[in-house]
């Protein structure tokens, strides 16, 4: 146990006290200490003079760099750490809550770790050349995880990925998917989580193992990680070391620990955690001491909001094909309801969302609002509102992953459930189901490239595709796909560990954390489909000169997955717990637990583009539908009947994340004042007459 | 008996703007009008669609009932052409406490032989009526019918006070007009079952329709009315509404 100085104590006055105090755990501060509001929005303050300045600022600022052709400065000269750079501000007399990646805004820092081809391409899409000895550093003397895993690399793998039966996997960029517990900085203060740590460090003496192993060398990284913190902390001249004392303070901290993974890491997703409902306990204590007003505290939230919404990495313009754009994931889960039943809105909640009327609209931070139906009436109202207003929300559903895990969790990317602090994930991209099924017609072939990249399998010579015939084929492709796919993460994992190790990130985790083994599937409604068509239609295969099969002729009608029918949405059920079976024989790295997501939101284009023409009746090169979305147009019974397909899918065998991409005008969400069901005349039957609740 | 089957059009899982909440929405097929602003022309056709029982219909309702806490809205085409269908449905839909709305123009109403029509009626919780036109000459120029016996079947639901939704569409140069829609509200005044109005901007985003059907459409050219003037229709209707209750309650007071 730490001595408990008076500097702590007085941070922590007016809290109620807990087994937060004698070890790391925040939910239990939380738990403790939050206040649940379940009034509505009016109490919320516009943006203040200093917030429209620096966001102005901002939309120059961003202009510029699309004038530039994207990116508007480089540091290609000093490799980015936690302590690399100097201080950076947009206007440090308006900003409440400062620190950039490097030392100015809108530049982006140089991260070779992931792969240095991948720096050297980044910059020289937009005429910037890395510092040849850097180069020369990250090539001759310094191994990436790249290189590692090119290294070791299968010429089965190698032919897979370059196919596109499995694609964006994360070999050549940082993995992301892990979210720091970034509130511990701001309740314990780095001291404390040092010295936590340190205890962690001697608690794993004895028989040395190599995981013991590899677990000692990353505490001893996780610490100096940590030690970088405080001298990041001392660059913009606060001391980070002991626990934060105010509002400003607590966001601050936060935002220095998530600051320290963004130098770091340069992850596919960079999530943000759970921290609104943390933070209001600082706030709602600033506003009964009346040392803060509640523009003062909307006005700081804005200021954090507007440095996630900067927060830029260095990337090549296939990342950005591949994901439609330059996103950054700093998702925050907002609400959701705690296992003791009140909801964990707190006004701070709210603030969060009102930024997207206080700054405008923007994709990032992936603000993600945890729905439960308990959650309160007043603030499902203001999501809705801010929904209709600015398209800018994600929801997902707390009530189905509250039962997995607890009230604690955060989403990483857009779908990815973890617990803050405890649980972490192994991004693994995505297998594409719908090759999968060409290659199981045509044994192996690649529908494409006409090389032989799958298991020379028996391919399927009829005319007409028989169900059962087709079926048992696909089985055994897929059998072969989750081998090779599970066995070229367990390369790319072990060297992201060896290579790029997160470890700013994991020293705000527990010491043994739980892993999930992230895999994914793409293509389903394009294979339930395809399965349908064969099953309820006939499909006529058209051959090359070699036999293959390049296209497909449906004739008659057949259910589409999107309209309720279970006779294809069974198909699609079926499907996810095949595979995922089927990915769970396999052994994965570390221990970790087999999850599967269904969840493209934007890279299905990619692979759509890489997959031939399909038994539905797709044609080569047309997007995959997104995530489990049903085909495009294919779901003809409405939004409910589509969702509810989607909805049968087992969240058990897709942990990781099922994803339904859903846009739907306005106008089609029911009336507004034109309607006149509350008339302000008086009726005789009453307004409630004839309606339903 | 044999099972009587209704001959459907589509099914729509999401309604929002047809009733209260969100409902599953039924199109029937054909329909004897031939409104000039009709946004489903492809409906008009009495021709053999999709056949399905009352009993199938709920079995959809029942997949996605969750989400669909609203109820049951007919709609159509004009679902009175299949009054059989329809009674057995809602007769079944509100034995199982499901909401029934029957989105309807009226036009097959005849105040001399209300048989059928009651018996639906009994399982119907709320009729969105759609008055097309006040003005009966202009009704008739709009839609080729009469407004005679849809302003008596108004009445009629007033008389018997089963709740209704009155549906106005507001066109441009046809019924936006302030002495139409001042005439509306002293017609709607003189109910008394009004539960709300519901004031529907024109639009003309049904003509790649009327080109896949190569049907003329024939309001080429008129503007879609803006939310602002549909607020103004809104405004107009209501004013003559309360100024017509007004008279009416100032008459009463006297007697």
């Amino acid at each position: 146990m730490s001595e408990v100085t008076s500097e702590t104590q007085s941070a922590y006055e007016g809290f109620v006290g807990g087994k937060w105090q004698s070890e790391i755990n925040v939910r239990d501060f939380i738990q403790k200490n939050y206040t649940p509001y379940e009034g509505d929005s009016s109490f919320l303050a516009g943006p203040t003079e200093a917030t429209k300045k620096l966001w102005d600022m901002c939309c120059e600022l961003s202009k510029k760099e699309r004038e530039k052709g994207g990116v508007l400065d480089m540091d290609t000269k000093v490799v980015s750490s936690i302590v690399s750079h100097g201080a950076g501000y947009l206007d440090k007399n308006l900003e409440t809550i400062v620190g950039f990646q490097t030392d100015a805004p809108f530049k982006r820092s140089l991260q070779p770790f992931g792969g240095i081809r991948m720096a050297e391409t980044s910059c020289k899409s937009y005429g910037y050349e890395v510092d040849p000895e850097i180069s020369e550093i990250f090539t001759k003397y310094r191994k990436t995880h790249n290189q590692g895993v090119f290294d070791v690399y299968t010429p089965e793998m190698k032919a897979a990925r370059h196919s596109g039966i499995i694609t964006g996997l994360p070999d050549a960029y940082g993995r992301g998917r892990i979210i720091g517990d970034y509130r511990r900085v701001a309740l314990y203060g780095i001291d404390r989580l040092i010295q936590d740590k340190q205890e962690q460090f001697k608690s794993l003496e004895g028989e040395m193992t190599p995981e013991r192993i590899q677990l000692r060398e990353e505490i001893a990284e996780q610490i100096r990680a940590l030690k970088e913190m405080i001298e990041l902390g001392n660059i913009y001249g606060f001391d980070i070391s002991k626990p934060a004392k105010t509002a400003k303070e607590a966001i601050q901290w936060l935002y220095f620990g998530y600051l320290s993974a963004v130098k770091e890491q340069n992850g596919a997703a960079m999530s943000l955690g759970r921290t609104s409902t943390f933070l209001d306990i600082y706030i709602e204590r600033d506003l009964k001491k009346g040392l803060i007003t509640e523009e003062q505290a909307q006005e700081m939230i804005d200021h954090f909001i507007m440095k996630l919404r900067l927060v830029k990495f260095a990337r090549t313009p296939e990342y950005n094909e591949l994901f439609s754009g330059d996103p950054t994931w700093v998702t925050e889960s907002i609400g959701g309801v705690g296992i003791d039943g009140r909801p964990l809105v707190t006004k701070n909640s709210f603030r969060y969302l009102r930024t997207l009327e206080n700054l405008g609209t923007a994709p990032e931070p992936n603000l993600t609002v945890l729905w439960s139906k308990r959650l309160p009436h007043a603030f499902k109202e203001y999501c809705a509102h801010i929904s209709i207003k600015t398209s800018s929300i994600q929801y997902e559903n707390d009530d189905m992953m509250r039962v997995t895990h607890g009230d604690d969790y955060a989403i990483a990317c857009c779908v990815s459930s973890m617990v803050v602090g405890k649980e972490m994930q192994f991004f693994g991209a995505r297998a594409n189901l719908a090759k999968c099924m060409l290659y199981a017609i045509n044994g192996g072939i690649d529908e494409k490239s006409k090389e032989q990249i799958g298991p020379k399998y028996r391919p399927i010579t009829s005319e007409y595709l028989d169900y059962d015939e087709v079926m048992s084929r696909y089985e055994d492709m897929m059998e072969w796909l989750a081998g090779l796919y599970v066995n070229t993460l367990n390369v790319i994992h072990y060297m992201h560990d060896k290579y790029c190790y997160e470890r700013s990130q994991m020293a705000l985790h527990d010491r043994d954390v739980k892993r999930y083994f992230a895999t994914g599937i793409a293509g389903l409604s394009v294979v339930a489909d395809s399965l349908s068509a064969i099953k309820y239609a006939k499909v006529k295969t058209i051959r090359d000169e070699n036999g293959v099969v390049v296209d497909y002729e449906v004739e008659g009608d057949f259910p589409k997955y999107g309209n309720n029918d279970d006779r294809v949405d069974q198909i699609a059920v079926n499907l996810v717990k095949k595979f995922m079976g089927m990915i769970r024989k396999h052994f994965t790295y570390r221990n970790s637990i087999p999850t599967m997501s269904i969840l493209t939101i934007t890279s299905n284009v990619v692979y759509g583009k890489k997959t031939g023409n399909t038994p539905d009746g797709r044609k080569a090169g047309i997007p995959l539908a997104p995530g489990a979305n049903p085909m495009h147009g294919r779901d003809t019974h409405g939004a409910v009947a589509s969702l509810a397909s989607v909805a049968k899918l087992p969240f058990n065998d897709a942990q990781d994340g099922i994803s339904n991409t859903f846009s739907i005008i306005p106008n089609a969400l029911g009336k507004d004042e034109v309607f006149m069901g509350d008339l302000d005349i008086q009726l005789d039957c009453g307004c409630c007459e004839g309606t339903c609740k | 008996m044999s099972e009587i089957l209704g001959n459907i059009h589509s099914i729509e899982s999401c309604g929002t703007v047809d009733g209260p909440g969100i409902r599953f929405v039924v199109f029937t097929q054909g329909c004897p009008m031939r409104c000039q602003y009709c946004h489903n022309p492809d409906t008009w056709d009495i021709k053999e669609n999709q056949r399905m029982s009352a009993d199938e219909v709920l079995k959809q309702y029942d997949g996605v009932k969750e989400f669909c806490h609203g109820g049951i809205t007919v709609t159509g085409g004009e679902p009175m052409l299949q009054m059989d269908f329809v009674t057995e449905l809602f007769k079944k839909a509100q034995a199982k406490g499901i909401h029934t709305a029957l989105d309807t123009s009226g036009v097959l109403f005849n105040k001399n032989d209300t048989t059928k029509v009651d018996e639906l009626l009994k399982y119907t919780s709320l009729v969105l009526l759609d008055i097309k036109h006040i003005d009966d000459e202009e009704h008739k120029k709009l839609t080729r019918h009469t407004n005679k016996n849809i302003l008596e079947f108004a009445q009629y639901l007033s008389d018997i006070k089963k709740p209704m939704w009155v549906r106005h569409v507001v066109v441009p140069g046809i019924t936006f007009k302030e002495k139409y829609l001042t005439r509306l509200g002293e017609f709607l005044a003189k109910l008394h079952n009004i539960a709300a109005l519901d004031v529907l901007p024109y639009h003309d985003m049904a003509i790649p329709k009327y080109q896949n059907l190569n049907i003329s459409y024939p309001l080429l050219g008129v503007p879609a009315l803006t939310k602002q003037q549909a607020l103004q229709a809104r405004e107009m209707i209501v004013k003559a509404y309360k100024q017509e209750r007004e008279k009416i309650s100032q008459a009463e007071h006297q007697i």
